[in-house]
């Protein structure tokens, strides 16, 4: 039994195997003052169309900010300057009026060329579905048997300052989404629960993930790399902690990794329908259900179990998780409509599930004593 | 409360003959429960809004606290999603608004040459409502799982199914705050199109009551919207609705829209009524009539009507189609029109005038110079392409707290400074004022300014903690929030010394170059002006 689960910990180890990759790019510059120029051909005219306004706001500030000046200067009481009497000029109001408007045309025509090609997201190479969930992202391979969960990587202790913050604090993914350099990869975007927004600013794509929608954005990504962003709409207690990794490889080597993920995620299928028929032990049940509820649980329930009054509900002591095991395991799989509570049926694996079962059954005092087996679990997603 | 006696005493030896307002001097708590009388429920706004001022400054501070380094320290996430949403709703409908319905209340009055304001018993009600709302707002943040915490926006579905059951209550503050605003600006426009002193017609009315005028307008049009959006909240959330749930046939993003067309029109309430205020600083210390009074006019209106057209640009990254984005983009970009227009008036209004740089005057000049600079990046927040970088940064927070704190608070700060003299007969502590601005001044551009740079460089808003690369920043931002908040004190000391009548008397026009009906009474204004109107020529 042990060797099983060892088995399924580096099948795990070897799914995520590229966020070691994602470790050894570099941090970013901590006085970066401007945007950045990224690493698609749409994000460097995003970046000079920035600049092109910015200096236009500038030369125009230097001016009215200069003539302001100048008269703060000059025509001062102190120095004995008398009012002049003027106070209206058609002439010039005219020109202020007009000139300003031919400067707008002149930002406006670049701005529309580079908003339409970014809006147009036909004849992709491939796609991708991104699914955000409160504080997830989900990656689905529309063109591949291949899908997953992308959590933050970063330690409880990092965040809670008991260790020290690692280079890529909170910018680091269990899993990054990887796609290939050279093709247009369009995004489908949308969400599971409240409205998130996935935002890589190295591609100049931000786009709302809305439930019950989806959006679409696309990119051309020029230079392999490991680029980083974070979820930019306000969704939750977690908000600051929903990052984006994407890596970006050549199509050979994405192909390749894309191959062997879909190996892998079958034999990890293959592997779950055995263990139907086996018992685990309380004790690596135990093990692993802590693990998984600390990835997936303590965000809301809190990693004592105690949630948060009024907002999540506490699973210590509650009357799900200490008597009803059956609706324990339902609530588990199906989720909650109507509340924060996801279904994680389709997030974890059977034994991952039958182990934060049993953990939350009988940790902080709950004491159960109960044992739930994946067979239990797959009894109640089928509905035996 | 000695100003309360002071004033009342003065106006029982004013000689007037209105006999309704006989009762008028009841003393100690009831005369300011009771009154109508349009300066004291302006005193009452404007101490109303300094409160929720510093009450809102405190939690930004909570905030500041929390980013000062990268790590979680002093409170939990949820609290502080509760910080960013109470500290939003409280600076816009706590201080910014009803400090511009004060001053309307004690200047639009006292500057058409009416007695009041034409609805006396509803302009009490539209103030005493207002601390009741905003009990229930904070009361909320002592319930168990806190107050609202969906950020001052509230998009649904985080504010419907995903938020705790104090969002009633929040609804229900929000709906109080509305109904004071849509009876506050009533009482403004009726007031002023029916209680005009002889021969003051539209085009020679002030500045600041042309500003009012729009801004009761535009509040009339939007208040209505937010109240349906926070109802629609409310029974998607209790009554089982399906308004912005998907599921049930709704759209989340229809929320957006109806929030953004209260929301844009909103910014614009917050501004206008600084436009008029700096138009009345600038020509008075410059020596030199305002130039271009009817332009001013023409482009407040413009701005007023171009605020109903451009609701969707907070909207760009929602997946609207293309044809919409540039829509919104084209009627943003205009908007740049007539404001530049007003700057480019106020300093022509400067230009060769002869100018003294009194304490208004310099919270005018700084308005000026740094709402020019939160112009300029809403300009730039305009092009959808680079908004999509821009949007929900720092960059966008840099931009809305330069328009906001260092346009409409220092438009407010300008002319409190500008007016005091006239409600208190006394020259305000000037040494103190200029402290208060200049290290207002300071601290504000350490606070906001580095925000533009962790913005580009992408640090996302609403968030309690933060990569690496941006904890440089962060603690000059959160120092200069700090220097900020405590630099409001000092304007607080002049506020007291002001209240307790300390000071040199002033005369009748204050400053040398002012110019209006309200320099024409007597300093301390007496309670009741203008019984007998005067006639404007």
């Amino acid at each position: 039994m042990k060797k099983t689960l060892t088995s399924l910990t580096i099948l795990l180890t070897m799914l995520s195997s590229h966020a070691v990759l994602a470790e050894t790019a570099s941090s970013k510059d901590p006085y970066q003052l401007n945007l950045t120029k990224g690493v698609t051909d749409i994000s460097q005219q995003v970046y000079d169309l920035h600049m092109l306004m910015f200096t236009i706001c500038v030369v125009i500030g230097v001016i009215v900010f200069g003539v302001m000046f100048i008269s703060m200067f000059l025509h001062r009481k102190s120095k004995g300057h008398k009012p002049a009497n003027f106070h209206e000029s058609v002439k010039v109001e005219v020109a202020w009026t007009v000139v300003p408007f031919i400067i707008l045309i002149f930002m406006a025509v670049p701005a529309a060329k580079t908003l339409i090609a970014m809006e147009d997201t036909t004849a992709p190479d491939m796609s991708v579905l991104v699914t955000g969930s409160q504080w997830k992202w989900h990656y689905k391979y529309m063109d591949h048997d291949v899908e997953y969960y992308s959590l933050l990587a970063t330690q409880r202790e990092q965040i809670n300052n008991k260790f020290a913050k690692g280079e890529n604090y909170l910018l680091e993914v269990d899993r990054p989404l990887v796609i290939p350099t050279g093709q247009k990869v369009r995004f489908l975007i949308t969400s599971d629960d409240v409205i998130h927004s996935w935002w890589v600013p190295d591609f100049a794509v931000k786009k709302d993930a809305n439930p019950g929608f989806i959006n679409e954005a696309w990119t051309v990504v020029n230079e392999p790399g490991v680029y980083r962003g974070q979820c930019a709409e306000l969704c939750g207690k977690d908000h600051g902690y929903m990052p984006v990794v994407v890596i970006a490889k050549e199509p050979a080597e994405f192909e390749q990794w894309v191959a062997q993920q879909a190996a892998l995620q079958q034999q990890a299928r293959e592997e779950e329908q055995r263990l139907l028929s086996m018992n685990m032990e309380m004790s690596d049940l135990m093990a692993t259900g802590e693990r998984v509820y600390q990835t997936n649980c303590a965000a809301c329930h809190m990693p004592n179990g105690e949630g948060l009054p009024g907002v999540f509900p506490a699973l210590k002591g509650s009357p799900i998780t200490t008597a009803d095991k059956p609706a324990h395991i339902d609530i588990l799989i199906n989720g909650r409509t109507g509340t924060a509570m996801q279904a994680f049926g389709k997030q974890l694996s059977l034994s991952e599930l039958s182990a934060v079962i049993t953990y939350t059954r009988n940790a902080w005092g709950n004491n159960t004593g109960d044992v739930v087996q994946p067979k239990d679990v797959y009894a109640v997603m089928n509905g035996q | 409360m000695s100003t309360a006696t002071d004033t009342a005493n003065e106006d029982l030896q004013h000689d007037h003959h209105d006999d309704h307002h006989a009762h008028h001097a009841p003393s100690g708590i009831t005369r300011w429960l009771f009154t109508t009388n349009h300066k004291d429920i302006g005193t009452l706004y404007l101490w109303f809004a300094f409160i929720m001022f510093l009450i809102g400054g405190a939690m930004a501070m909570v905030i500041r606290a929390e980013l000062f380094q990268p790590g979680l320290q002093i409170v939990d996430p949820n609290f502080f999603n509760q910080m960013t949403t109470v500290h939003g709703l409280i600076m816009v409908f706590g201080a910014v608004m009803p400090a511009f319905t004060g001053l309307a209340n004690w200047l639009v009055p006292m500057m058409i040459g009416a007695p009041d304001m034409a609805l006396p018993r509803m302009n009490n009600w539209s103030f005493w409502i207002l601390p009741f709302a905003f009990l229930i707002l904070i009361g909320s943040l002592f319930l168990p799982g806190g107050g609202p915490n969906f950020g001052w926006t509230f998009y649904a579905p985080l504010s419907t199914t995903y938020s705790n059951d104090s969002t009633a209550l929040f609804v229900f503050s929000v709906h109080i705050m509305g109904i004071s605003s849509i009876m506050g600006a009533i009482n403004v426009i009726v007031t002023i199109f029916n209680m005009r002193a002889p021969g003051m017609t539209w085009m020679k009315m002030p500045l600041f009551v042309w500003t009012w005028l729009i801004t009761a307008f535009l509040l009339i049009a939007v208040m209505p919207v937010l109240a349906g959006a926070v109802t629609m909240v409310l029974t998607d959330k209790f009554f089982g609705t399906s308004f912005f749930d998907a599921a049930g046939g709704g759209d989340p993003v229809l929320f957006q829209h109806i929030f953004w067309f209260f929301g844009h029109p909103e910014v614009y309430i917050m501004i206008l009524p600084a436009f008029g205020i700096i138009s009345h600083i600038i020509p008075t210390f410059s020596r030199k009539k305002l130039f271009g009074y009817a332009s001013m006019v023409y482009a407040t209106a413009s701005i007023a009507l171009l605020s109903f057209i451009v609701w969707a640009h907070h909207m760009f990254t929602t997946g609207m189609p293309v044809g919409a984005e540039l829509f919104f983009m084209f009627a943003t970009m205009l908007i740049s029109v007539p404001t530049g227009v007003k700057v480019f008036n106020w300093v022509a209004t400067m230009w060769r005038g002869s100018m003294t740089f009194e304490v208004p005057m310099l919270f005018a000049l700084a308005f000026i110079i740094l709402f020019t600079i939160g112009g300029f990046s809403g300009l730039m927040l305009a092009i959808t392409p680079v908004d999509f970088q821009y949007h929900d940064t720092y960059f966008v927070v840099a931009h809305f707290h330069y328009v906001l704190v260092t346009g409409a608070i220092f438009s407010i700060m300008a002319a409190v400074y500008y007016w005091l003299p006239k409600w208190t007969g006394k020259m305000f502590d000037v040494t103190l004022a200029k402290w208060h601005f200049w290290c207002s001044l300071i601290s504000v551009n350490l606070l906001f300014f580095p925000m533009h740079f962790v913005g580009l460089a992408g640090m996302p808003r609403r968030i309690p903690d933060y990569s690496l690369q941006f904890a440089d920043f962060n603690k000059w931002i959160s120092i200069g929030g700090f220097a900020f908040g405590l630099s409001q004190l000092i304007f607080l000391a002049v506020l007291i010394k002001a209240s307790r009548k300390q000071g040199e008397p002033v005369d009748d026009r204050v400053w040398e170059g002012a110019e209006g009906l309200e320099w024409e009474i007597p300093s301390p204004a007496p309670y009741h002006t203008f019984d007998t109107p005067p006639v404007v020529k």
